[in-house]
Formats: structure tokens, sequence, C-alpha cells
């Protein structure tokens, strides 16, 4: 792929995440985030509505090109595509479900395996002798999976017909396909009842316990609560807090946050911003020159405002790549 | 089923069970099932007292031309009645239930008798050209509509229109309600389970099957008027229509799916004895054209239907085989005056148009979206334009301009001619009977190639392109890989066929690869076979494509109106059978469901 192994990785950190930032336009979906996922653990990410989590694993996944900041996977700098990202060993789910919905459930699953088969057109064509052992096993290990959450009976039904919360798992067994050693999962039980919660929580043991780290979006406080080692949360793009689930849960400025309360440094409305940019740029201006005119910073914060104003407004039209 | 006409109930409720036509049920399974009866017997009738009409309609006791066809028709419609009602020998014709079939197969000498009649007065212009033979087929065929069409049916539940609805939106709704109605005097049940047979009972059925294609498609072919033809396609379509809702075409897409080689093997089997059936070469030639047109549409469904790709301009990899093929195979217009054998040339087409595929698919498939249709739409009338202009005129002298490549020379393999007429086996195989033999095999290499590549972890990673691009990538698949891999591969399919299109031809011409012509082949036909046959199966673009290449080539009466016809033909059957004529088993899940068809499926689908 591309650079490989510069940093001394200390031997369990799966995933590190170092100042990623992510700009759409003069809007800063994610600023400066680190995080570090090490194998064997789960780490939630939690976050209001539009605090940047999808954009965050967007960004890890090669979805998106990070503005800033690097993204390494065991100690290699992660190529900026996503079927790089997935054989490099980094799986995930979709937020809003993206299965391949005229697809049985057991293709689905195959498609996953992608990366690791190798078959290539003539091997099909051709029928050799090797086709036949390959695709016996991909589907061996896809029925395995299957089985793991529970699907294998539903194995020649069509994705789309699968009620939703097994299309969620379902998604889980195709990432899992991939023999992955990090799996990041975007609100997996988003319109789950409390009992397919539970097992979705099972689901993610037994997925750590098969030695795949995870890295969890979600809003149900006490599924994170009761699965996570760590937990992270956004707010507005920036890292706020990271901790044990019961500091996060703690802390203040979390709640004040989900509650939508300002807390100092992150208003929420786009007035104040523009506000907080003049101040913030008569700040940067008057930092580097004594005596900078006042009629200068405002119109960098008229400028700077503006730009914000046009990326929020583009942002509802693009949603797609989400 | 059982129950006759009750008391009206509420307006929300589903209407009690009854017809459009308000008869006794016993009366009215009666009436079309005996009608169907006198509809054969009326086929034996002599319909009119000249022989100005083609057919021979003037016999009393044989049938003749389109009576066949309404013999067909009765025979259908009495045969489902007998069904019906539970006569033993003819329960298996419907396992889903018969109504629906009988409606059909009634409609179906209906029109073909109603058809032929007024083709008759207006031919020869006077009411007094029938014979009172004509007049009783009429009746007895328009009985047996009526009798169909009182059979009960289950009513949908209906929603009445919205007290504060306007008069277009009311109009709307009640319109919308008729139409459900209509379609659900067409259901049919789910089907009954089939009995299990022995294998070689099985393999017997599907010959059977396969020998009854053949001849549909055989007399389709050589019907020699366009009365014939326009019969032909409304009992073809009626009954196929009628056999689907019996449940026949379910039992027999079974059978195949368990016996799919068997099947494989049949099926070119039976092509092959076509060429044989015919002791004229102008149908073998016909044939030739459409196998071309077909395997062509079936390499195109690779790129559209499997890949989801929108190749506007698939034509001309076609047209770059043909040419290649024309300018290494020794044409007097030539300039590289070369002759290569004929595997030679095979390959310099498939490999020249695999080329210009990469080279067209290269720049564009990183993109998404309509950009490539727009690039190929592009590229199609490129190559047709650059092939008129090498000229010497408007650029070196290649390709002989607009008057084209000619007089390539008959293909020679191991000495054997296939320009002249041979005779194996008292069969006697003349020019274009070799070019269809010959053809047929590339067909079967292209039905290989899709089958095995579709089938295959490269197959899974198109549809899945297809499905979701996206999510595709984040599983791993390098899109643009797999996207040049399907596109190059239908490029190079089409190539294969166009050199044989050369040497059948004698000539290439720059014409003959438009993007929109009257008449096939031409990107916009082949796309249209594909989506009419049905996307993503193999069966579908066949059909379609053979469809497609003999209405225009049969109905040269409906000359510059040709295109409009068919744009309103198109517009129809994807109102009615979106899927397409052959549907792949999950588009019709998805455009069908509230057919429920069955959730399981086995293999590929495809
Ligand atoms: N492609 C894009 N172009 C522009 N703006 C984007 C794009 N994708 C996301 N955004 C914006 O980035 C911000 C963060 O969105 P994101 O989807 O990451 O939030 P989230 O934390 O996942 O929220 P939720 O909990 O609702 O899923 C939002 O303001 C969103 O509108
Ligand atoms: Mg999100």
């Amino acid at each position: 792929m591309t650079t490989t192994t510069t940093a001394p990785s200390t031997a369990e950190t799966v995933l590190d995440a170092r100042g990623v930032t992510m700009r759409f336009g003069g809007l800063t979906a994610v600023r400066n985030v680190d995080l570090t996922v090490r194998s064997g653990e789960i780490v939630g990410l939690i976050g209001p509505n539009g605090a940047g989590k999808t954009t965050f694993f967007n960004c890890l996944t090669g979805l998106y090109i990070p503005t800033e900041g690097e993204v390494r996977y065991k100690g290699t700098v992660l190529p900026p595509k996503s079927y790089k990202v997935t054989a490099a060993g980094v799986a995930r789910t979709f937020q809003n479900i993206r299965l391949f919905n005229n697809m049985t459930v057991l293709e689905n699953v195959l498609v996953g395996r992608h990366t690791r088969t190798k078959e290539g057109l003539w091997s099909a064509l051709l029928r050799l002798p090797g086709f036949h052992r390959e695709e016996k096993a991909s589907r061996e290990k896809a029925m395995e999976l299957l089985e793991f959450i529970g699907l294998d009976s539903k194995a020649e039904h069509l994705a789309r017909n699968l009620p939703y919360g097994d299309q969620r798992k379902l998604e889980i067994a195709r990432a899992l396909a991939s023999d992955p050693g990090l799996i990041l999962l975007d609100e997996p039980t988003a319109g789950m009842n409390p009992q397919e919660t539970r097992t979705t929580e099972e689901l993610i043991f037994a997925i750590r316990d098969k030695g795949i780290a995870v890295l969890v979006i979600e809003h149900d406080m006490r599924f994170i609560f009761n699965l996570c080692d760590r937990v992270a949360c956004l707010v507005q793009g920036e890292k706020l807090v990271e901790g044990t689930a019961s500091e996060v849960q703690g802390d203040e400025r979390v709640v004040a946050a989900y509650l939508g309360e300002p807390f100092e440094g992150a208003p929420g409305a786009e007035e104040a911003a523009a506000v907080e940019a003049a101040e913030a740029g008569a700040a940067e201006a008057v930092a580097a020159q004594a005596d900078a005119a006042e009629a200068e910073a405002e119109a960098e914060a008229e400028a700077e405002a503006e730009a914000e104003a046009e990326a929020h407004s583009t942002t509802s039209t693009d949603g797609e790549a989400k | 089923m059982t129950t006759t006409i009750t008391a009206d109930t509420a307006k929300t409720t589903p209407a009690p069970d009854k017809g459009f036509i308000p008869l006794p049920e016993k009366t009215a399974r009666a009436l079309a099932t005996v009608g169907g009866a006198l509809t054969v017997l009326s086929a034996f009738l002599a319909w009119t007292w000249t022989s100005a009409f083609p057919g021979d309609l003037t016999v009393y006791g044989y049938p003749g031309g389109l009576q066949w066809l309404a013999l067909i028709g009765g025979a259908l419609t009495t045969a489902f009645g007998l069904a019906s009602y539970g006569v033993k020998g003819f329960r298996w014709l419907a396992p889903s239930g018969a109504d629906a079939a009988i409606k059909l197969s009634a409609l179906a000498a209906f029109a073909v008798i109603w058809y032929t009649v007024i083709a008759i007065v207006v031919k020869l212009g006077a009411i007094v050209d029938l014979e009172p033979g004509a007049g009783i087929a009429a009746l007895v065929s328009l009985l047996a509509v009526i009798g169909a069409f009182a059979l009960p049916f289950e009513r949908p539940s209906l929603e009445g229109p919205d007290p504060d609805d306007t008069g277009w939106d009311k109009f709307k709704h009640e319109a919308g309600n008729k139409w459900t109605t209509v379609k659900a005097s067409f259901a049919s049940g789910p089907a009954t389970p089939a009995r299990v047979l022995p294998s070689w009972a099985e393999i017997l059925l599907i010959a059977a099957v396969l020998g009854l294609g053949l001849t549909v498609f055989t007399y389709g072919i050589t019907t020699p008027y366009q009365e014939l033809f326009i019969g032909f396609l409304i009992t073809t379509g009626f009954g196929a229509a009628a056999l689907n809702k019996a449940g026949l075409m379910g039992r027999v897409t079974t059978l195949t799916a368990r016996h799919r080689n068997v099947a494989l093997v049949g099926a070119f089997a039976a092509a092959a004895a076509f060429p044989l059936t015919q002791t004229d070469d102008q149908y073998a030639n016909l044939g030739v054209n459409i196998l071309i047109f077909a395997t062509v549409a079936l390499g195109l469904n690779i790129v559209v239907g499997l890949t989801g790709l929108l190749d506007l301009g698939y034509v001309a990899f076609l047209g770059v085989g043909a040419y290649t093929a024309a300018l290494v195979s020794g044409s007097p217009n030539s300039p590289f005056g070369v002759q290569l054998p004929f595997w030679a040339a095979l390959l310099a087409g498939a490999a020249a148009s695999m080329i210009f595929g990469v080279l067209i698919g290269a720049p564009t498939l990183r993109l998404r979206g309509d950009y490539l249709a727009i690039v190929t739409l592009g590229f199609g009338e490129i190559f047709r334009i650059s092939m008129n202009n090498l000229d010497g005129v408007s650029g070196p002298d290649i390709t002989n301009g607009p008057n084209g490549v000619a007089n390539i020379p008959n293909i020679n393999l191991f000495g054997f001619d296939f320009g002249a007429a041979h005779t194996i086996a008292g069969f006697t195989i003349g020019r274009f009977a070799n070019y269809f033999l010959l053809m047929l095999l590339i067909t079967l290499i292209v039905v290989l190639v899709f089958r095995r590549s579709a089938e295959s972890r490269i197959g899974r990673a198109w549809v899945a392109i297809r499905e979701d691009e996206t999510a595709a990538e984040a599983m791993g698949i390098n899109g643009f890989r797999v996207k040049l891999i399907a596109f190059a591969l239908g490029a190079t399919l089409a190539g294969l066929a166009g050199v044989v299109q050369a040497h059948v031809q004698y000539t290439v011409t720059p014409d003959q690869y438009q993007f929109a012509n009257a008449v096939p082949p031409n990107s916009a036909f082949l796309l249209a076979a594909v989506v009419l046959g049905g996307m993503g199966t193999i069966a579908g673009p066949l059909v379609g494509g053979s469809l497609l290449f003999l209405i225009p080539n049969k109905l040269q009466f409906l000359g510059e109106y040709q295109l409009l016809v068919f744009g309103f033909a198109l517009i129809i059957l994807m109102r009615l059978r979106p899927e397409g004529l052959i549907p792949n088993r999950r588009n019709q899940l998805e455009l069908h469901p509230e057919a429920a068809a069955p959730t399981v499926l086995g293999k590929a689908g495809v």
C-alpha cells in the first residue's frame, strides 16, 4: 500500500488517529480529534446529533480524506481509499443500513469476503480447479458467520426482506467477513427494541472475544455504559472528554452538550459562531500586530462567517456521501 | 370462489367475489369452456370465399394460416376451462389456478379472430367478402370472452375517494381503483407443490418444452406474410401470459433451474436444429442476424444488467469487431491486404474491441453517475463518423468511407467453405445456415461467460456495485477495477459477434452502427432488448433481442412510424411488466412486492 511503519508502535495499539480534522468548505465537522483503540478493547464514541461522529468514521475508513491529521492502523498509515482500508483490516457498518438489497443474505456476506479471496475472472470463466475450492471455502466461512450472528436459517432470503434488526446484524456479519482487526459500528442498535439491543450487546462482546477491537457510535447510554471500556465524547467536531463510561457520563460538559446548553467555547447558533470568529480573529490580530486596525479583523471575520454560512447551505443538499 | 352474488356491503370492505359481467359462476365457466371448444371448431370453417387474403381461409374442414392461431387460442381456453373443473388429465395445466389463464387465452382467440375478420374486410374491401364461418368464429370467441370475464375473482379492497377531492383528483383516484380491480381479475394464487418426478421424466419434460419453444420460434421467423406475424404476436403474447398465470412458466423455470446444464445443452441443440428444418436459406439469414443481435444484447447485459453501467454506445464495439475482421480478412477494400485465418480474425476483432473498451472505460469509470452514459454515447457516434471519414478524402484511406469495406470473403475453416451449401446426412445446409451454426457457438460462449462470471466472486462484486457502490467499496471492492473488467468484457463479447457479422454480411458500413435507427442493430435497440427482455438474466436479452429484431423486420409496413409504435409498445410493456419479459427473480420481488413471491431463492437467480 502506501508508507509503512515509521513510529515504533506499542504492539497493542490497533487504531491511532491523530489530529484528524475534516472541513467541508467553511464547516469544520471534525476538529483535531485524537483517538486510539487498543486490541481487545471496545471503545464508544458518543455525542449529540451532528457532532461529527459519522464524519469521523468516514475519515477513518477512507470515505473522506481528512483535511488534516493521519490515521494509523497497527502502525501503518491507512490509505485514503475505502477498499484499501478494508483490505488493511478495518471494517465498518453504516448508520443508515446499506446492504445489497437484491442479493441474498449469504451473497451479502460473500461480498464481504471479497478482499480475502483471490479468484479472478479467468479462474471463474475457465473454472480452474482452484475455483470450486475457493468458492466452497468462502461459502463455509460465510455460513459460519451467519451462524455466529444467528441468521444461518435465512441465508437464502433477500436482504431487503429481512426485518430491521436482522438487517443491522447482517451488516455486522458482512463487515466481519473481511477478517478485520478493527470493526467500526455506526449506531448498531438504532431502531431496535430493548431485547434486540441486548442480543446486539452480546454479539459485540462475542466479536471482542474473537480478538477484534471495536469502535462503536451509539446514542443509547445504557448500551454504551454496559459495553465500553472507554468512551469518547464528540461535541461539535471536537473531542470533549475521554475516559471510562462512568467518568464520561458524569461529566457536566457532556450533560450540558446533550441538553443543548452552551458551554464555554462552543456556542450553538450560527450568529454566535460568527461573533466568536470575529472575536478570535480580533484576538489573533491583536496578538500578531500590536496595533492592528479593528476594521481589518472585522472584515476577516465577515469573510469567515460567510464561508461558514455557505458551507451550511451546501451541507443540506450534499448528504449523499454519508 | 364458490360464493355467488351476495348483498352489497360497505364500500371499504372488499366487494364480494364476482366477475365483471353479472352471470352466475356456473354459467360463466360453462360458457367460457364451451366457447373455447366452439372456437376450435370454427377454425375449420371457411372464413372468406376468395384466396385474395393470404393463408387460404377458404376451405371447410381444414384450418389454414391465421385459423391455426385461433384454434390454438380456443384449445387453450377449453383446456384451462376443463382444468378449472378439475377434470382428470387437465389439472396439471393450472397449478396456480385456471381462471386468469382462461381469461387470457379467451382473449388470445378473440383478438386473433377479430383481427383476422377486420383485416379481411379491410383488405378485400367489403363485409360480403366474409363467409358465415367468420361470423361464427367471431361470435363464439366473443361468447368465450364473456364467459371468462363473468368468472368471479377476489375483489381488492378499495378506498373510496376523498370527499374533498376535486374533479381531476377524483377521476385519477377512480381510474386507479379501476386499474387495481382489473389487475386483481388477472391475479393467480401460489402454485400447488409440484409432483415429484424421476429425473428422466423431468428431462423429457424439458425436451418437450424446448421442442415447443423451437416450434414457436420457427413459426414466428418463417411467417410469410405480416398478417400472420401479427396474429402470431397476439397469440404468443396472450398465450404466454396465460401459461404464466396458470403457473406453468414457474414450473418450467423450476425444472430448468434444477437441470441447468441439460436445459442449456438442450436449448442449443434445439437452436441448432432450426436451420435443418428450413429448406429456404432466407430464414436462416434472418436467424443468423437475430442470433448476432441477441448475443450482443446478452453481452450488454453484463454491463447494464449486472454492473448497472449505462452504456449508450455499445453497438460501436460490435462495429470495432466487424471492422477489424473486415480489414484483416482479405477484402479488396482493405489497405492491409492480409487475409488472416478465421480464428486469428476472431481474436483480432475481440482484442480490438477490448482495447477500445478499456480506452473508453479507463477515464470514465472512475466517475459515478451519468458521465459514462454521455461518454459512451459520444464514443458511439465518434466511431461511426470516424469510419465514415477514413476514406482517403477527409482522412487516410482505411475504411473506404460510407461505402464500407466490401466483398469480405467467406470463412474457410479447415477446408469447410462457409459460402457454399453442404449436404450432410440428407440435410442441405446453405450459406446462412453455416453461419447460423457458427454464430450459435459464439452465443454459447457468451452464455457461458455470462453465467460463469455472474456466479463468481467478480459477478457478485458487479452486482454489489450496482446495488450500492459506496457500500461495495467499503467491503473492499475496487470499484473502478471491477467496473472496467465488466466494461471490457462486454466490449470483447460484442467484438466476437462483430467478426461473424462482418463475414455474414459481406460488407461493413458505418451506417450499421448508429445510436438509434429504425432497424436493429443499434445502441438504442440493444438497450431496449436488455430492458424489455429482463435485466441480469440470460434468457431475457435473447428473447428480447429476438423480438426486437423480428418485429421491425416483419412489420415493414410500419415504415416511418416504426419508432413511434416501438416507443408506445415499450411504454405499455414497462407499465405492465417493468421487470421485463423474463424477470430476474429478484427484480420481480422488487417491482411487485404485493405478489409475495417466494422470499427464498435458490441459485444466483440469474
Ligand atoms: N459530505 C458532507 N458535506 C458537508 N457537510 C457534511 C458532510 N457530511 C457531514 N456533514 C456535516 O458534518 C456535521 C457532522 O455530521 P455527522 O453525520 O458526522 O454527525 P453525527 O455525529 O454522525 O450525527 P448523528 O448522531 O445524527 O448521526 C453535520 O453538520 C453534517 O451536516
Ligand atoms: Mg452519524
